[in-house]
Protein backbone atom coordinates (compact mmCIF):
# COMPACT_ATOMS: atom_id res chain seq x y z
CA UNK A 1 0.00 0.00 0.00
CA UNK A 2 1.07 3.42 -0.80
CA UNK A 3 -0.32 6.77 1.30
CA UNK A 4 0.40 10.05 0.53
CA UNK A 5 -0.02 12.90 3.13
CA UNK A 6 -0.52 16.34 1.85
CA UNK A 7 2.30 16.76 -1.12
CA UNK A 8 2.71 19.41 -2.79
CA UNK A 9 5.41 20.17 -5.57
CA UNK A 10 5.86 23.26 -7.59
CA UNK A 11 7.99 24.52 -10.01
CA UNK A 12 9.64 27.45 -11.28
CA UNK A 13 7.27 29.25 -8.64
CA UNK A 14 3.85 27.24 -10.13
CA UNK A 15 2.35 25.19 -7.97
CA UNK A 16 1.68 21.72 -9.41
CA UNK A 17 0.33 19.30 -6.86
CA UNK A 18 -1.35 21.07 -4.06
CA UNK A 19 -1.97 19.13 -1.00
CA UNK A 20 -2.98 16.13 -2.30
CA UNK A 21 -3.55 12.63 0.58
CA UNK A 22 -5.06 9.65 -0.50
CA UNK A 23 -3.96 5.90 -0.39
CA UNK A 24 -3.21 3.22 -3.10
CA UNK A 25 -4.34 -0.04 -2.11
CA UNK A 26 -2.38 -3.26 -2.56
CA UNK A 27 -3.82 -5.71 -5.06
CA UNK A 28 -5.95 -3.52 -6.58
CA UNK A 29 -5.88 -1.08 -9.46
CA UNK A 30 -5.64 2.83 -8.33
CA UNK A 31 -6.03 5.02 -11.19
CA UNK A 32 -5.44 8.80 -11.27
CA UNK A 33 -7.47 10.51 -13.46
CA UNK A 34 -7.76 14.25 -14.94
CA UNK A 35 -7.22 16.27 -17.79
CA UNK A 36 -3.91 17.20 -19.12
CA UNK A 37 -2.19 19.31 -16.97
CA UNK A 38 -4.08 18.34 -13.80
CA UNK A 39 -0.61 17.56 -12.11
CA UNK A 40 -1.00 13.50 -12.83
CA UNK A 41 2.23 12.71 -14.55
CA UNK A 42 4.57 15.07 -11.82
CA UNK A 43 2.17 12.89 -8.80
CA UNK A 44 3.35 9.87 -10.36
CA UNK A 45 7.16 10.81 -10.44
CA UNK A 46 6.93 11.94 -7.20
CA UNK A 47 5.59 8.43 -6.36
CA UNK A 48 8.62 6.66 -8.28
CA UNK A 49 10.84 9.19 -6.33
CA UNK A 50 12.25 11.00 -9.93
CA UNK A 51 10.91 14.23 -8.17
CA UNK A 52 11.15 14.84 -4.38
CA UNK A 53 7.61 16.43 -3.21
CA UNK A 54 8.45 20.03 -2.09
CA UNK A 55 6.51 19.30 1.47
CA UNK A 56 4.47 16.07 2.64
CA UNK A 57 5.18 12.47 2.94
CA UNK A 58 5.02 9.36 1.05
CA UNK A 59 4.88 6.07 3.00
CA UNK A 60 5.41 2.86 0.98
CA UNK A 61 4.19 -0.04 3.40
CA UNK A 62 4.13 2.54 6.19
CA UNK A 63 7.93 3.46 5.58
CA UNK A 64 7.88 7.50 5.00
CA UNK A 65 10.22 8.35 2.04
CA UNK A 66 11.41 11.00 4.29
CA UNK A 67 13.19 8.74 6.60
CA UNK A 68 15.03 6.60 3.96
CA UNK A 69 18.97 7.44 2.58
CA UNK A 70 19.97 6.91 -0.98
CA UNK A 71 20.83 3.16 -0.22
CA UNK A 72 17.30 3.16 0.54
CA UNK A 73 15.43 4.83 -2.05
CA UNK A 74 17.38 2.87 -4.19
CA UNK A 75 16.21 -0.61 -3.15
CA UNK A 76 12.74 0.70 -2.76
CA UNK A 77 13.13 1.60 -6.44
CA UNK A 78 14.01 -1.91 -7.33
CA UNK A 79 10.92 -2.75 -5.90
CA UNK A 80 9.09 -0.81 -8.19
CA UNK A 81 8.12 -1.95 -11.86
CA UNK A 82 7.17 1.03 -14.55
CA UNK A 83 5.04 0.67 -17.45
CA UNK A 84 6.04 4.10 -19.75
CA UNK A 85 3.46 5.85 -21.69
CA UNK A 86 5.96 5.24 -24.80
CA UNK A 87 7.11 1.61 -23.67
CA UNK A 88 10.66 3.05 -23.15
CA UNK A 89 12.30 -0.26 -24.34
CA UNK A 90 15.64 -0.05 -25.40
CA UNK A 91 15.87 -0.35 -29.19
CA UNK A 92 19.14 -2.41 -29.84
CA UNK A 93 17.70 -5.15 -27.22
CA UNK A 94 15.39 -7.86 -28.33
CA UNK A 95 11.93 -8.66 -26.55
CA UNK A 96 14.28 -10.82 -24.27
CA UNK A 97 17.01 -8.74 -23.70
CA UNK A 98 14.77 -6.17 -22.60
CA UNK A 99 12.98 -8.25 -20.34
CA UNK A 100 16.42 -10.26 -18.92
CA UNK A 101 17.86 -6.22 -18.62
CA UNK A 102 16.92 -5.60 -14.85
CA UNK A 103 17.94 -9.21 -13.86
CA UNK A 104 21.32 -8.80 -15.20
CA UNK A 105 21.88 -5.35 -14.40
CA UNK A 106 20.63 -5.86 -10.77
CA UNK A 107 20.63 -9.46 -9.29
CA UNK A 108 23.38 -11.82 -9.03
CA UNK A 109 21.14 -14.71 -10.87
CA UNK A 110 23.21 -17.04 -13.46
CA UNK A 111 22.05 -16.20 -17.25
CA UNK A 112 20.45 -19.16 -17.53
CA UNK A 113 18.15 -18.60 -14.36
CA UNK A 114 18.26 -14.97 -15.38
CA UNK A 115 16.94 -16.40 -19.07
CA UNK A 116 14.15 -19.47 -17.22
CA UNK A 117 12.77 -15.94 -15.55
CA UNK A 118 12.36 -13.59 -18.25
CA UNK A 119 10.89 -16.11 -20.27
CA UNK A 120 8.00 -17.25 -17.45
CA UNK A 121 7.27 -13.44 -17.71
CA UNK A 122 6.86 -13.40 -21.53
CA UNK A 123 5.09 -16.54 -21.71
CA UNK A 124 2.46 -14.71 -18.81
CA UNK A 125 2.23 -11.65 -21.17
CA UNK A 126 1.91 -13.86 -24.30
CA UNK A 127 4.65 -13.32 -26.41
CA UNK A 128 6.36 -16.32 -26.42
CA UNK A 129 6.45 -15.98 -30.50
CA UNK A 130 8.12 -12.41 -30.21
CA UNK A 131 11.26 -13.74 -27.51
CA UNK A 132 13.77 -12.42 -30.28
CA UNK A 133 12.02 -9.62 -32.25
CA UNK A 134 13.37 -6.35 -31.66
CA UNK A 135 11.06 -3.63 -30.43
CA UNK A 136 10.48 -1.75 -33.84
CA UNK A 137 9.39 -4.91 -35.41
CA UNK A 138 6.37 -5.77 -32.97
CA UNK A 139 2.91 -3.59 -32.89
CA UNK A 140 2.41 -0.75 -30.16
CA UNK A 141 0.68 -3.36 -28.40
CA UNK A 142 2.81 -6.26 -28.24
CA UNK A 143 5.62 -3.31 -27.22
CA UNK A 144 2.91 -2.37 -24.15
CA UNK A 145 2.78 -6.12 -22.53
CA UNK A 146 7.16 -6.15 -23.08
CA UNK A 147 6.75 -3.51 -21.23
CA UNK A 148 4.83 -4.96 -18.50
CA UNK A 149 6.64 -8.15 -18.40
CA UNK A 150 10.30 -5.92 -18.11
CA UNK A 151 8.02 -4.31 -15.15
CA UNK A 152 6.96 -7.61 -12.82
CA UNK A 153 10.26 -9.49 -13.63
CA UNK A 154 11.62 -8.17 -10.74
CA UNK A 155 8.48 -9.24 -8.81
CA UNK A 156 7.78 -5.92 -7.73
CA UNK A 157 6.09 -4.46 -4.84
CA UNK A 158 4.38 -1.65 -6.88
CA UNK A 159 3.58 -1.11 -10.45
CA UNK A 160 3.07 2.19 -12.01
CA UNK A 161 1.49 2.98 -15.62
CA UNK A 162 1.49 6.42 -17.49
CA UNK A 163 -1.01 5.93 -19.68
CA UNK A 164 -0.08 2.31 -20.70
CA UNK A 165 -3.01 2.24 -23.56
CA UNK A 166 -2.03 5.25 -25.51
CA UNK A 167 -1.84 4.98 -28.95
CA UNK A 168 -3.47 1.96 -28.77
CA UNK A 169 -6.98 0.80 -30.23
CA UNK A 170 -9.99 0.04 -27.97
CA UNK A 171 -9.66 -3.40 -28.19
CA UNK A 172 -5.75 -3.53 -27.64
CA UNK A 173 -6.52 -0.79 -25.20
CA UNK A 174 -8.84 -3.14 -23.12
CA UNK A 175 -6.40 -6.29 -23.62
CA UNK A 176 -3.56 -4.51 -21.53
CA UNK A 177 -5.63 -2.79 -19.21
CA UNK A 178 -7.38 -6.24 -18.38
CA UNK A 179 -3.44 -7.90 -18.39
CA UNK A 180 -2.52 -5.15 -15.79
CA UNK A 181 -5.36 -5.92 -13.08
CA UNK A 182 -4.65 -9.90 -13.52
CA UNK A 183 -1.32 -9.37 -12.86
CA UNK A 184 -1.75 -6.86 -10.15
CA UNK A 185 -3.83 -9.75 -8.42
CA UNK A 186 -1.83 -12.29 -9.60
CA UNK A 187 0.81 -11.12 -7.67
CA UNK A 188 -1.21 -8.99 -5.00
CA UNK A 189 1.09 -5.63 -5.76
CA UNK A 190 -0.05 -1.99 -5.22
CA UNK A 191 -0.61 -0.60 -9.31
CA UNK A 192 -0.92 2.69 -9.63
CA UNK A 193 -2.25 4.07 -13.00
CA UNK A 194 -2.15 7.11 -14.85
CA UNK A 195 -5.33 7.64 -17.26
CA UNK A 196 -7.59 9.65 -18.91
CA UNK A 197 -8.87 6.76 -20.93
CA UNK A 198 -12.83 6.58 -19.75
CA UNK A 199 -12.25 2.54 -20.93
CA UNK A 200 -9.82 1.76 -18.73
CA UNK A 201 -11.97 3.96 -15.55
CA UNK A 202 -14.76 2.02 -16.11
CA UNK A 203 -13.02 -1.27 -16.77
CA UNK A 204 -10.53 -1.73 -13.79
CA UNK A 205 -10.88 0.98 -11.67
CA UNK A 206 -11.31 -0.43 -8.42
CA UNK A 207 -9.77 2.87 -6.75
CA UNK A 208 -10.00 6.41 -8.35
CA UNK A 209 -8.34 9.70 -7.53
CA UNK A 210 -9.94 12.31 -9.79
CA UNK A 211 -7.39 15.53 -9.95
CA UNK A 212 -8.39 19.23 -10.92
CA UNK A 213 -5.38 21.84 -11.17
CA UNK A 214 -3.04 19.71 -8.86
CA UNK A 215 -6.09 19.43 -6.38
CA UNK A 216 -7.81 15.82 -5.57
CA UNK A 217 -11.25 16.56 -6.21
CA UNK A 218 -12.94 13.11 -5.97
CA UNK A 219 -12.18 9.91 -4.45
CA UNK A 220 -14.59 7.02 -5.34
CA UNK A 221 -14.62 3.40 -7.35
CA UNK A 222 -15.69 3.13 -11.18
CA UNK A 223 -19.21 2.21 -10.10
CA UNK A 224 -19.70 4.93 -7.68
CA UNK A 225 -17.92 7.28 -10.66
CA UNK A 226 -20.82 7.20 -13.60
CA UNK A 227 -23.19 8.07 -11.04
CA UNK A 228 -21.45 11.11 -9.22
CA UNK A 229 -23.01 14.01 -9.11
CA UNK A 230 -19.32 16.13 -8.82
CA UNK A 231 -19.94 18.74 -11.36
CA UNK A 232 -16.11 18.57 -12.61
CA UNK A 233 -16.44 14.84 -12.66
CA UNK A 234 -19.28 14.91 -14.66
CA UNK A 235 -18.19 17.02 -17.30
CA UNK A 236 -14.83 15.23 -17.62
CA UNK A 237 -16.32 11.78 -17.62
CA UNK A 238 -19.19 12.83 -19.94
CA UNK A 239 -16.91 14.65 -22.00
CA UNK A 240 -17.55 12.57 -25.14
CA UNK A 241 -20.53 13.15 -27.30
CA UNK A 242 -20.43 9.28 -27.22
CA UNK A 243 -20.72 8.52 -23.27
CA UNK A 244 -23.12 11.52 -23.39
CA UNK A 245 -25.70 9.22 -25.30
CA UNK A 246 -24.57 6.38 -22.96
CA UNK A 247 -25.48 8.64 -19.42
CA UNK A 248 -29.43 9.52 -21.12
CA UNK A 249 -29.78 5.61 -20.66
CA UNK A 250 -28.10 5.10 -17.21
CA UNK B 1 27.54 15.09 -15.38
CA UNK B 2 31.10 13.67 -15.28
CA UNK B 3 31.56 12.86 -11.34
CA UNK B 4 28.12 11.34 -11.08
CA UNK B 5 29.23 9.22 -14.30
CA UNK B 6 31.39 7.61 -11.88
CA UNK B 7 29.35 6.87 -9.21
CA UNK B 8 26.92 3.82 -8.41
CA UNK B 9 28.67 1.55 -11.38
CA UNK B 10 27.02 -1.08 -13.06
CA UNK B 11 28.25 -4.22 -12.72
CA UNK B 12 32.23 -4.79 -14.18
CA UNK B 13 30.90 -7.70 -16.38
CA UNK B 14 28.57 -5.71 -17.81
CA UNK B 15 30.42 -2.28 -17.78
CA UNK B 16 33.01 -4.28 -19.99
CA UNK B 17 30.68 -5.24 -22.85
CA UNK B 18 29.55 -1.91 -23.23
CA UNK B 19 32.84 -0.56 -23.21
CA UNK B 20 34.03 -2.79 -25.95
CA UNK B 21 30.82 -2.03 -27.70
CA UNK B 22 31.12 1.81 -27.45
CA UNK B 23 35.07 1.09 -28.32
CA UNK B 24 33.82 -0.45 -31.94
CA UNK B 25 31.20 2.29 -32.64
CA UNK B 26 33.29 5.23 -31.42
CA UNK B 27 36.97 4.56 -32.36
CA UNK B 28 36.95 1.24 -34.87
CA UNK B 29 34.41 2.48 -36.91
CA UNK B 30 35.57 5.32 -37.01
CA UNK B 31 38.84 4.09 -38.85
CA UNK B 32 37.98 3.86 -42.33
CA UNK B 33 36.92 8.10 -42.55
CA UNK B 34 39.36 9.32 -40.71
CA UNK B 35 41.93 6.84 -42.81
CA UNK B 36 40.35 8.42 -46.25
CA UNK B 37 40.26 12.00 -44.90
CA UNK B 38 43.46 11.97 -43.59
CA UNK B 39 45.05 10.09 -46.58
CA UNK B 40 43.34 13.01 -48.93
CA UNK B 41 44.67 15.81 -46.66
CA UNK B 42 48.20 14.36 -46.27
CA UNK B 43 48.28 14.69 -49.69
CA UNK B 44 46.96 18.48 -50.17
CA UNK B 45 48.91 19.05 -47.46
CA UNK B 46 52.07 18.24 -49.22
CA UNK B 47 51.35 19.83 -52.56
CA UNK B 48 50.44 22.92 -51.67
CA UNK B 49 53.79 23.14 -49.57
CA UNK B 50 55.74 22.05 -52.50
CA UNK B 51 53.92 24.72 -54.37
CA UNK B 52 55.28 27.36 -52.04
CA UNK B 53 58.98 26.05 -52.00
CA UNK B 54 59.28 26.10 -55.71
CA UNK B 55 62.60 27.73 -55.23
CA UNK B 56 65.54 25.35 -56.81
CA UNK B 57 67.75 26.74 -53.62
CA UNK B 58 65.23 25.05 -51.54
CA UNK B 59 65.62 21.24 -50.71
CA UNK B 60 62.70 18.82 -52.00
CA UNK B 61 62.77 17.46 -48.41
CA UNK B 62 61.48 20.22 -46.40
CA UNK B 63 58.21 18.90 -48.26
CA UNK B 64 58.90 16.07 -46.49
CA UNK B 65 59.42 18.13 -42.95
CA UNK B 66 56.46 20.47 -43.57
CA UNK B 67 54.28 17.96 -44.13
CA UNK B 68 55.31 15.94 -41.14
CA UNK B 69 55.06 18.85 -38.58
CA UNK B 70 51.46 19.90 -40.13
CA UNK B 71 50.41 16.61 -39.69
CA UNK B 72 51.58 16.08 -36.00
CA UNK B 73 51.03 18.89 -34.55
CA UNK B 74 47.42 20.78 -35.87
CA UNK B 75 45.94 18.15 -39.12
CA UNK B 76 45.55 15.14 -36.64
CA UNK B 77 45.09 16.08 -33.08
CA UNK B 78 43.00 19.01 -34.12
CA UNK B 79 41.52 19.34 -37.38
CA UNK B 80 40.80 15.42 -37.22
CA UNK B 81 38.70 16.06 -33.69
CA UNK B 82 36.83 18.48 -35.18
CA UNK B 83 35.56 16.10 -38.03
CA UNK B 84 35.16 13.62 -34.94
CA UNK B 85 33.06 16.15 -33.53
CA UNK B 86 31.20 16.08 -35.99
CA UNK B 87 30.69 12.05 -36.35
CA UNK B 88 31.10 10.76 -32.67
CA UNK B 89 29.43 13.83 -31.34
CA UNK B 90 26.91 13.75 -33.22
CA UNK B 91 26.17 10.16 -32.69
CA UNK B 92 27.02 10.62 -29.32
CA UNK B 93 23.86 13.22 -28.47
CA UNK B 94 21.19 11.55 -30.82
CA UNK B 95 21.59 8.22 -29.05
CA UNK B 96 21.65 10.08 -25.55
CA UNK B 97 18.77 12.27 -26.86
CA UNK B 98 16.72 9.56 -28.31
CA UNK B 99 16.94 8.11 -24.91
CA UNK B 100 15.94 10.48 -23.51
CA UNK B 101 12.94 11.67 -25.73
CA UNK B 102 11.73 7.83 -25.86
CA UNK B 103 12.10 7.78 -22.28
CA UNK B 104 14.54 5.23 -22.13
CA UNK B 105 16.58 7.04 -19.37
CA UNK B 106 13.91 7.61 -17.02
CA UNK B 107 13.80 3.53 -17.69
CA UNK B 108 16.98 3.62 -16.13
CA UNK B 109 16.41 5.41 -13.34
CA UNK B 110 13.26 3.83 -12.11
CA UNK B 111 14.77 0.51 -12.05
CA UNK B 112 17.54 2.18 -9.71
CA UNK B 113 20.39 2.45 -12.46
CA UNK B 114 22.39 5.34 -12.89
CA UNK B 115 22.49 6.12 -16.06
CA UNK B 116 25.29 8.46 -16.41
CA UNK B 117 27.36 5.83 -15.31
CA UNK B 118 25.22 3.11 -17.83
CA UNK B 119 25.45 5.83 -20.05
CA UNK B 120 27.93 7.65 -20.57
CA UNK B 121 31.51 5.86 -17.99
CA UNK B 122 32.20 4.04 -21.04
CA UNK B 123 32.18 6.55 -23.31
CA UNK B 124 34.57 7.99 -21.66
CA UNK B 125 36.86 5.22 -20.91
CA UNK B 126 35.79 4.04 -24.94
CA UNK B 127 37.34 7.31 -25.75
CA UNK B 128 40.77 6.70 -24.26
CA UNK B 129 41.78 4.82 -27.26
CA UNK B 130 41.36 8.21 -29.55
CA UNK B 131 45.17 8.40 -29.62
CA UNK B 132 44.61 5.31 -31.51
CA UNK B 133 42.65 7.13 -33.65
CA UNK B 134 44.77 10.31 -33.85
CA UNK B 135 48.03 7.64 -34.70
CA UNK B 136 46.50 5.91 -37.39
CA UNK B 137 45.48 9.23 -38.92
CA UNK B 138 49.45 10.81 -38.74
CA UNK B 139 50.72 7.67 -40.15
CA UNK B 140 48.16 7.61 -43.11
CA UNK B 141 48.53 11.74 -44.09
CA UNK B 142 52.08 11.68 -44.26
CA UNK B 143 51.37 8.81 -46.42
CA UNK B 144 49.03 10.80 -48.38
CA UNK B 145 51.79 13.25 -48.94
CA UNK B 146 53.91 10.95 -49.81
CA UNK B 147 52.26 9.46 -52.40
CA UNK B 148 51.05 12.88 -53.47
CA UNK B 149 55.01 13.95 -54.26
CA UNK B 150 55.53 10.43 -55.88
CA UNK B 151 53.11 11.73 -58.31
CA UNK B 152 54.44 15.01 -58.80
CA UNK B 153 58.22 13.68 -59.57
CA UNK B 154 59.41 14.85 -56.16
CA UNK B 155 62.30 11.96 -55.10
CA UNK B 156 60.53 9.34 -52.00
CA UNK B 157 64.11 9.64 -50.31
CA UNK B 158 63.93 13.38 -50.90
CA UNK B 159 60.76 12.97 -49.01
CA UNK B 160 61.68 10.27 -46.13
CA UNK B 161 64.49 12.32 -45.34
CA UNK B 162 62.26 15.16 -44.99
CA UNK B 163 60.05 13.28 -42.51
CA UNK B 164 63.20 12.00 -40.29
CA UNK B 165 64.95 16.21 -40.49
CA UNK B 166 65.26 17.46 -36.94
CA UNK B 167 62.81 15.21 -35.75
CA UNK B 168 61.64 16.24 -31.79
CA UNK B 169 59.71 13.77 -30.36
CA UNK B 170 58.29 16.35 -27.75
CA UNK B 171 55.89 17.75 -30.74
CA UNK B 172 54.65 14.26 -30.76
CA UNK B 173 54.09 14.47 -26.93
CA UNK B 174 52.64 17.80 -27.49
CA UNK B 175 50.18 16.07 -29.91
CA UNK B 176 49.14 13.30 -27.47
CA UNK B 177 48.38 15.25 -24.59
CA UNK B 178 46.12 17.56 -26.93
CA UNK B 179 44.26 13.82 -28.18
CA UNK B 180 43.81 13.16 -24.39
CA UNK B 181 41.90 16.50 -23.58
CA UNK B 182 40.38 16.19 -27.00
CA UNK B 183 39.18 12.59 -26.66
CA UNK B 184 37.94 13.77 -22.97
CA UNK B 185 35.67 17.00 -24.69
CA UNK B 186 34.49 14.04 -27.27
CA UNK B 187 33.03 11.99 -24.46
CA UNK B 188 31.05 14.12 -22.61
CA UNK B 189 29.96 17.26 -24.21
CA UNK B 190 28.13 15.87 -26.64
CA UNK B 191 27.13 13.42 -23.77
CA UNK B 192 26.07 16.38 -21.74
CA UNK B 193 23.82 17.84 -24.97
CA UNK B 194 22.09 14.47 -25.19
CA UNK B 195 21.10 13.70 -21.31
CA UNK B 196 20.33 17.20 -20.67
CA UNK B 197 17.97 18.01 -23.50
CA UNK B 198 14.05 18.27 -23.88
CA UNK B 199 11.34 17.94 -26.41
CA UNK B 200 11.09 15.29 -29.03
CA UNK B 201 12.78 14.03 -32.24
CA UNK B 202 13.46 17.71 -33.51
CA UNK B 203 14.91 18.89 -30.79
CA UNK B 204 17.69 15.44 -31.12
CA UNK B 205 18.58 16.80 -34.18
CA UNK B 206 19.14 20.70 -33.23
CA UNK B 207 20.62 19.13 -29.85
CA UNK B 208 23.24 17.22 -32.39
CA UNK B 209 24.04 20.46 -34.13
CA UNK B 210 24.19 22.71 -30.94
CA UNK B 211 26.58 19.61 -29.65
CA UNK B 212 28.82 19.84 -32.84
CA UNK B 213 29.08 23.52 -32.50
CA UNK B 214 30.39 23.53 -28.95
CA UNK B 215 32.67 20.73 -28.98
CA UNK B 216 34.37 22.33 -31.86
CA UNK B 217 34.90 25.53 -29.82
CA UNK B 218 35.97 24.37 -27.32
CA UNK B 219 38.67 21.61 -28.86
CA UNK B 220 39.64 25.71 -30.50
CA UNK B 221 39.72 26.95 -27.76
CA UNK B 222 41.60 24.51 -25.53
CA UNK B 223 44.03 23.83 -28.47
CA UNK B 224 44.93 27.91 -28.29
CA UNK B 225 45.21 27.57 -24.53
CA UNK B 226 47.65 24.03 -24.44
CA UNK B 227 49.80 25.74 -27.58
CA UNK B 228 50.26 28.37 -25.39
CA UNK B 229 51.21 26.69 -22.67
CA UNK B 230 53.48 23.92 -23.95
CA UNK B 231 54.58 25.36 -27.52
CA UNK B 232 55.00 28.99 -27.07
Amino acid sequence: MIEIKNIEKSFEGINIIKGISTTFEKGKTNLIIGQSGSGKTVLLKCLLGLHQPDSGEILYDGISNLKMNESEKTLLRRQMGMVFQGSALFDSMSVIENVMFPLIMLTKLQEDEIREKALKVIERVELTKATDKLPAEISGGMQKRVAIARAIVMNPKYLFCDEPNSGLDPKTAIVIDKLIQEITKEYNITTVINSHDMNSVIEIGEKIIFLVSGEKNWEGTNKKILKTDNQSLTNFVYSSELLKKVKKYL
Amino acid sequence: MIKMSFFKPSKWKIQQKLIFKEINDLIIESIPIVAILSFFIGGVVAIQTALNLSSPFLSKSLIGFATRQSVILEFAPTFMSIIMAGKVGSYITSSIGTMRVTEQIDALEVMGINPLNYLVFPKIIALLFYPFVITVAMFIAIFGGFVAMSFAGVPGEAFISGIQMDFDPYHVSYAYIKTILFAFILATVPSYHGYYMNGGALEVGKASTLSFVWTSIIIIIVNFIITQLLLS
